[in-house]
């Protein structure tokens, strides 16, 4: 598989990124990488787009790291997105920490990080972003968008704000609309940041401090409603995390060390800032309140598929459904399928075998249609 | 003899003379998308399937058919009222828990429905329950213990039940235990018809505009 890695300024301070919401940003720099190889008619590219944490390293491997990219059951050669025919882009969001311009860089103007001055981004911003690049490769439309979770909640975005950019697009564990629920889970979130001291106002980076605490705890509660109950209990019980319990306020059942080592590992590679600002975009993303949401997809369907796990209890199936009903009623030629997994919302990240039939079975067909038109191409036919 | 797969090739190129070009189809059981492919290639209709079984969903969607898979006995909710120009269920009304329910959210859907389903009232059925066995037939397959089927009606049941709900039968045709369609009197088709495929619409509904083929 080709794997390469870039980073593109797709917004200057002369050209900024004016923002959905009002305000403008720029420069933006955009890290993002790619996998398999772009035809000769640039017909074959998919967009894969991350979810709150992930990153632009969606596939493959990098020299001496000990785990491949965040999706690698889901991109590679011969797997359902496949590289062997299709090109795939993944980039780091914007306000994202792994490469790309967000809160922790540095803001031109001042010559310090932009901290909470750092604008409230909206989806659409995503998007735009996105789009920028796509245009920055010389691509005219892609042959599908793909995401899962906040990833999925940007296909949509990109869908009925830009079909016009797609053939199909790929929505997976995702949501048009936080529940009260959601809404609280990121609160707390983004509460056990900024009442952490080391949080400083969000000038933790020029004050030399850090909101670790804080941000463990999120990434702690957030992890527990990734997974389900019987996942924790399958791997976990009540054993001990040592080789018996002692009775005690630390870390002593094995779940405990388990949060306990996640929230360490995100220590590591999150930025708090960067946790603020995306997860509000999830809970301010409600595209269908818009009367007119609809007009465009409706006027140039994209075919879409959506995708639900059993067990995800923080996107369930029911807001799967949401965004099948809209889409459907709108016209958009939409499939749907809700996958038996006990995995809750992690199930997104899972080889599972009737998922990954689902998703290549689409995407095949997806490649078949360009095929005709590309082989033509490449014989030199179409004159 | 003819397989399962040309009997249902029979009633789906029935079907698919009833349709008329252009016609945005919704098919509830739509199985491995044979007729949405065909009616979608060849018709030029906007078409939308509706299928439970993994496995015949991946197939339809190899046909490039948009399949939703949700329980047709508990959410039909998902599609607006007169969303479609017909709705089709062919050989699934049988295997649903209420098809009354089923066939009420069909014309809500769309002021055209389309159903078929195998006829337990057909003189080989009865002769088999006289032997003092349940039916087994090309058009019911299934053992009576692993059948998918839930009900087990006659066309004549069937007829009661588009009557007590208000349903007119625009067409009916009869088909042969042969799966073609059969040579006998369409008024015999309670003992003669080994399954009936029906156009219905809503009699409270004025009817569609002529022009349907």
């Amino acid at each position: 598989m080709n794997l390469e890695v870039h980073d593109a300024t797709l917004f200057t301070a002369q050209t900024p990124l004016k923002l959905a919401r009002g305000g403008q940003l720029g420069p933006i720099t955009i890290h993002y990488e790619t996998y398999g190889r772009l035809d000769s008619t640039k017909s074959n590219a998919v967009f894969v787009c991350h979810a709150l944490t992930g990153d632009a390293h969606a596939a493959g491997w990098h020299p001496g790291q000990a785990k491949p990219g965040w999706w690698d059951s889901m991109i590679g050669p011969g797997k359902p997105v496949d590289t062997d025919t299709m090109f795939v882009i993944c980039a780091n969001l914007l306000g994202g920490c792994q490469g790309s311009t967000g809160p922790g860089s540095i803001d031109p103007t001042t010559q310090a990080s932009y901290g909470l001055a750092f604008p409230i981004l909206d989806m659409r911003d995503f998007v735009t972003v996105h789009r920028a690049l796509v245009a920055h490769l010389g691509i005219k439309k892609l042959l599908a968008v793909v995401g899962g979770s906040l990833g999925g909640m940007q296909a949509l975005q990109w869908a009925l704000s830009a079909p016009q950019d797609m053939r199909n697009a790929v929505i997976i564990a995702a949501s048009s609309r936080l529940t009260a629920q959601n809404i609280a889970f990121s609160a707390v979130a983004r509460e056990a940041i900024m009442r952490d001291r080391g949080f400083a106002q969000g000038h933790y980076l020029e004050q030399g401090t850090s909101p670790d605490a804080g941000l463990s705890i999120a990434r702690m509660m957030a992890h527990i409603t990734y997974t389900s109950e019987s996942t924790l209990g399958r791997k976990f019980g009540r054993e001990p995390h040592k080789d018996d319990l002692v009775h005690g306020f630390g870390v002593d059942f094995a779940v405990e060390s388990y949060l306990k080592h996640q929230a360490d590992v995100f220590l590591d590679r999150f930025d708090a800032l960067s946790y603020l600002y995306l997860s509000r975009v999830m809970d301010y993303f409600d595209p269908f309140a818009r009367d007119d949401a609809c007009r465009l997809i409706g006027a140039d369907p994209v075919a879409v598929l959506v995708c639900s796990f059993s067990t995800d209890w923080r996107f369930s199936p029911a807001q799967s459904l949401r965004i099948v009903a809209k889409l459907e009623r709108a016209g958009v030629p939409v499939t749907y399928r809700e996958i038996d997994s006990g995995m809750g919302h992690d199930s997104f990240l899972m080889p599972i075998p009737p998922y990954h039939d689902v998703v290549r079975a689409f995407l095949t067909r997806a490649v078949s249609q360009i095929r005709p038109a590309t082989s033509l191409d490449d014989l030199g036919g179409r004159s | 003899m003819s397989t399962r797969a040309e009997r249902t090739r029979v009633d789906l190129g029935l079907i698919r003379s009833w349709i008329k070009p252009q016609a945005r189809v919704l098919d509830l059981g739509c199985g491995p998308g044979t007729l949405l492919a065909d009616l979608a290639t060849h018709k030029g209709c906007t078409v939308q399937g509706v299928e439970m079984d993994l496995a015949s969903q991946v197939k339809a969607m190899a046909r490039g058919v948009p399949v939703i898979g949700v329980d047709i006995d508990k959410q039909l909710d998902l599609f607006a009222d007169a969303s479609y120009d017909v709705v089709i269920m062919s050989r699934t009304l049988q295997a649903v828990r209420y098809p009354g329910v089923v066939l009420r959210h069909m014309m809500r859907i769309a002021p055209i429905a389309v159903v078929s389903m195998p006829n337990f009232g057909y003189w080989r059925n009865r002769l088999r329950l006289l032997g003092g066995h349940a039916p087994v037939s090309k058009d019911l397959p299934y053992q009576w213990h692993d059948s998918p089927n839930v009900h087990f009606g006659s066309s004549r049941d069937l007829e009661d039940l588009f009557d007590q709900i208000g349903l007119s039968i625009l067409k009916c045709v009869a088909l042969g235990a042969d799966g073609h369609i059969s040579r006998a009197p369409i008024r015999s088709r309670n003992w003669s018809a080994g399954a009936v495929v029906y156009e219905l619409a809503d009699q409270r509904q004025p009817l569609p505009s002529a022009g349907r083929r």
